[in-house]
């Protein structure tokens, strides 16, 4: 089993969190694991990405090679087709279609969402929209990582435990919200994928 | 053994509280502060055992550090490259004081400038002060290095630098950690008492043991286990991979198998026999440096005679900038298979100041009140407010090093400019400013210093300022007159009133102090946050 996963957002929008909860999962599954994190200026508002890589053998590299990711996760639409050259093939690149307006010369969004759609395996969801109808628009990075779920080869099951021993000390309606939030975005790439 | 998930910047940290470390002196600065946010936070620290601090500056850590080691402890300072600058002084002198207590520095370079106004390679300061240096290739490395560092710089008597980039320090991995810890040095005084009396003539002697010691460190370097020599069946080629560059040449081959003999370097001295090795046994060398190509300067020599040797000196690599597998791949010949070309209707999003930031609000001021004398009249330092040179607000003309707003607005005062105006941050200015603050009032020089103070070390994430409750003291006691010394309020609602007051100070021919004091947007929301879930648990 090997699994790379690009994340990509803009900085504060929580793809560390997404990060920490799969990662918590592959520990828990015996794994190894990498994980590179953008910290310092970039998060000041700056595109920021992550590279996760998850196998059952040793991961030599930090970084994901080009053309080698399995899974791009965007909760921005823009910045989930930044890292496009990483995409395998037959990669799913699965992102948010909320964009997160902080440049004036942010291009036409039906623009973005065609060069999505131009890729073969794709999930475009509006996250903020499923958070916020399941009571929690901060929720929408788990969202997130919900739709992109099904792609993990880690079961859900697996994925709501990391999510319960994370957020266990914030209280007990942080962790139900979020593995709501989990099981709408599961949801939501379920229905994307049969059409 | 126990498997847990660390950064680089964690692993090392965890190491040296496992290697009995007693204190840790440190000034924030991307990519290093994970180090000591991780030991303050530890039950060590938490509990006392360990000293874990911020200080004003890299300068000072590095001091107290051999302060600590003086008094026979195991004492550690962190800093990014640039810091080291700053710490320079202290450091090159320490390798002739030598250690008491074990010592190790550890610096992170920013190659690629992440965050960062330079990509200066540290192995240099290692070379020019001549310590052993250590450079991990993987986070279970960094931690089992630490135990190492520390025995090894009591033994040889000599600090240890522990060099890291960028990627080690902010990359996470499962790293199995040691149960049983070593125990701290009890106090004890040096067995030489003048041992740390750099007196010319004592610190000869010092140099030349220093010197006596450079042929051990060069056999460690080979007999360590730290640098390893791995053989492959084509000889055509030999391999020389420094740090995490080995990692990246490895992502290439199935398996992690190189068909090349393999150096992995992850300790300098450079490991003399096992490159001579390498060279006799192969056609040609390439050398992996994340960083300058130092290793490479040194096989190619002044004449460059004998086998080929590639790298980033004869461009075989990009002279600058981080590595990854991609460029290490496309050297080895590896077809690079991309599917998805990048999309044309990516924009490029720099950073910002955040919603809500006070910097914004006195960057406006600023802004209107230079308006009649118009652009080139702001000298600016590092921090968040750096980002005042972009886009919308375009603020400053000068970004240097910590603390270069203040001397250099004397400077140019000095050359002309006028107005000439400094901006700082409150840390920063604690950090660097002070001196040249003194620098101007002494020579009632006409600058206007602007000392933004949001209460925080803002840009590395929110670490305590030394200057917090300090800066109006600090100004009177360099000598700058109460009445050119004015706390503003920097929100929009008084736009107007802060405009006149810095109009004013800009006319005055000495140096005032502005100081726009509101709290950091970022720590004002965190503390908002866990207070807001703070009483949810409590409801609960």
């Amino acid at each position: 089993m090997k699994i790379n996963i690009i994340l990509g957002g803009v900085g504060g929008q929580g793809i560390l969190s997404i990060a920490s909860i799969i990662g918590k999962a592959a520990l828990s599954q015996g794994l190894y694991l990498k994980q590179s994190e953008v910290h310092g200026m970039s998060q000041r508002g700056g595109d920021v990405m992550s590279n996760l890589r998850l196998s059952s053998d040793e991961i030599f590299s930090d970084l994901i090679p080009e053309g080698q990711a399995d899974i791009i996760i965007g909760v921005e639409p823009m910045e989930a087709l930044r890292h496009l050259k990483f995409l395998k093939p037959d990669g799913w690149l699965v992102t948010n279609s909320r964009p997160f307006l902080n440049i004036e010369n942010y291009t036409d969004r039906e623009l973005i969402y065609s060069e999505i759609n131009k890729i073969k395996h794709h999930v475009l969801i509006d996250a903020d929209k499923i958070a916020s109808e399941i009571g929690n628009s901060k929720v929408s990075n788990v969202v997130m990582l919900g739709a992109a779920t099904p792609f993990l080869k880690i079961d859900e099951n697996i994925i709501i435990d990391a999510i319960n021993s994370i957020f266990s000390n914030k209280g007990k309606n942080l962790v139900d919200i979020n593995i709501k939030g989990l099981k709408a975005g599961i949801l939501e790439a379920q229905k994307m994928m049969v059409d | 053994m126990q498997n847990i998930l660390l950064l680089g910047d964690e692993a090392i940290a965890q190491g040296a509280i496992d290697a009995g470390l007693s204190a840790v002196y440190a000034y924030p600065g991307t990519p290093s502060t994970e180090i000591t946010e991780y030991i303050q936070k530890s039950k060590e620290a938490q509990s006392g055992e360990i000293v874990a601090q911020w200080t004003a500056n890299e300068k000072t850590a590095v001091e107290a550090a051999l302060g600590a080691s003086y008094a026979g402890k195991r004492s550690m300072a962190c800093m990014k490259h640039v810091g080291l600058n700053v710490a320079a002084d202290a450091f090159m002198n320490s390798s002739i004081t030598g250690v008491n207590g074990g010592i190790v520095v550890v610096v992170a370079d920013d190659p690629s400038m992440h965050s960062s106004q330079n990509e200066q390679d540290s192995r240099f300061y290692g070379k020019f002060a001549q310590v052993p240096i250590l450079e991990p290739v993987n986070q279970q490395q960094a931690y089992d290095m630490m135990h190492y560092a520390f025995d090894y710089s009591e033994r040889l008597n000599v600090p240890i630098l522990m060099r890291i980039t960028t990627r080690m320090a902010h990359s996470r991995a499962g790293v199995k950690v040691k149960m049983q810890k070593t125990s701290q040095n009890i106090f004890h005084l040096p067995k030489v008492a003048n041992q740390f009396v750099l007196l010319p003539a004592l610190a000869r002697v010092n140099y030349k043991k220093l010197l006596q010691n450079i042929p051990l460190m060069e056999k460690e370097s080979s007999t360590s286990g730290f640098n390893k020599f791995i053989d492959g069946e084509d000889k055509s080629m030999g391999i020389i991979a420094s740090g995490i560059a080995y990692n990246y040449l490895r992502e290439n081959y199935e398996n992690g198998k190189v068909p090349f003999p393999v150096l992995s370097i992850s300790q300098y001295p450079e490991p003399i026999e096992m490159i001579r090795k390498l060279y006799s046994e192969t056609e040609k060398i390439m050398v992996l440096e994340e960083g300058y190509p130092i290793i490479e300067e040194q096989l190619k020599g002044i004449l460059n005679l004998g086998k080929p040797v590639h790298g980033r000196l004869d461009g075989t690599l990009p002279r600058d900038g981080e590595l990854n597998p991609n460029i290490i791949g496309k050297v080895l010949n590896f077809d690079i298979i991309v599917s998805y070309e990048n999309s044309a209707s990516v924009m490029s999003r720099p950073p910002a100041l955040c919603q809500g930031c006070p910097h914004t609000d006195s960057y406006s001021a600023l802004n209107s009140a230079l308006e009649s004398v118009g652009k080139g009249h702001v000298l600016s330092d590092i921090g968040c407010y750096t980002l005042a040179a972009l886009k919308p607000l375009e603020a400053i003309n000068s970004c240097v090093d910590m603390g270069a707003s203040i001397t250099m607005a004397k400077g140019a005062a000095d050359a002309g400019l006028h107005p000439s105006v400094a901006v700082i941050g409150d840390s920063t200015f604690t950090h660097s400013g002070m001196t040249g603050l003194l620098d101007a009032v002494i020579c009632n020089t006409p600058i206007t210093v602007i000392i933004l103070d949001n209460g925080t070390t803002g840009m590395t994430g929110g670490q305590r300022s030394e200057a917090t409750g300090k800066i109006e003291d600090i100004c009177k006691g360099l000598g700058v007159s109460q009445e050119h010394i004015h706390v503003l309020n920097p929100i929009n609602k008084y736009h107007e009133e802060n405009v006149a007051t810095i109009k004013k100070e800009l006319d005055y021919k000495g140096v005032s102090v502005i100081i726009p004091r509101r709290e950091c947007i970022v720590t004002l929301n965190a503390r908002l946050k866990a207070i807001k879930s703070m009483k949810e648990l409590q409801q609960n």
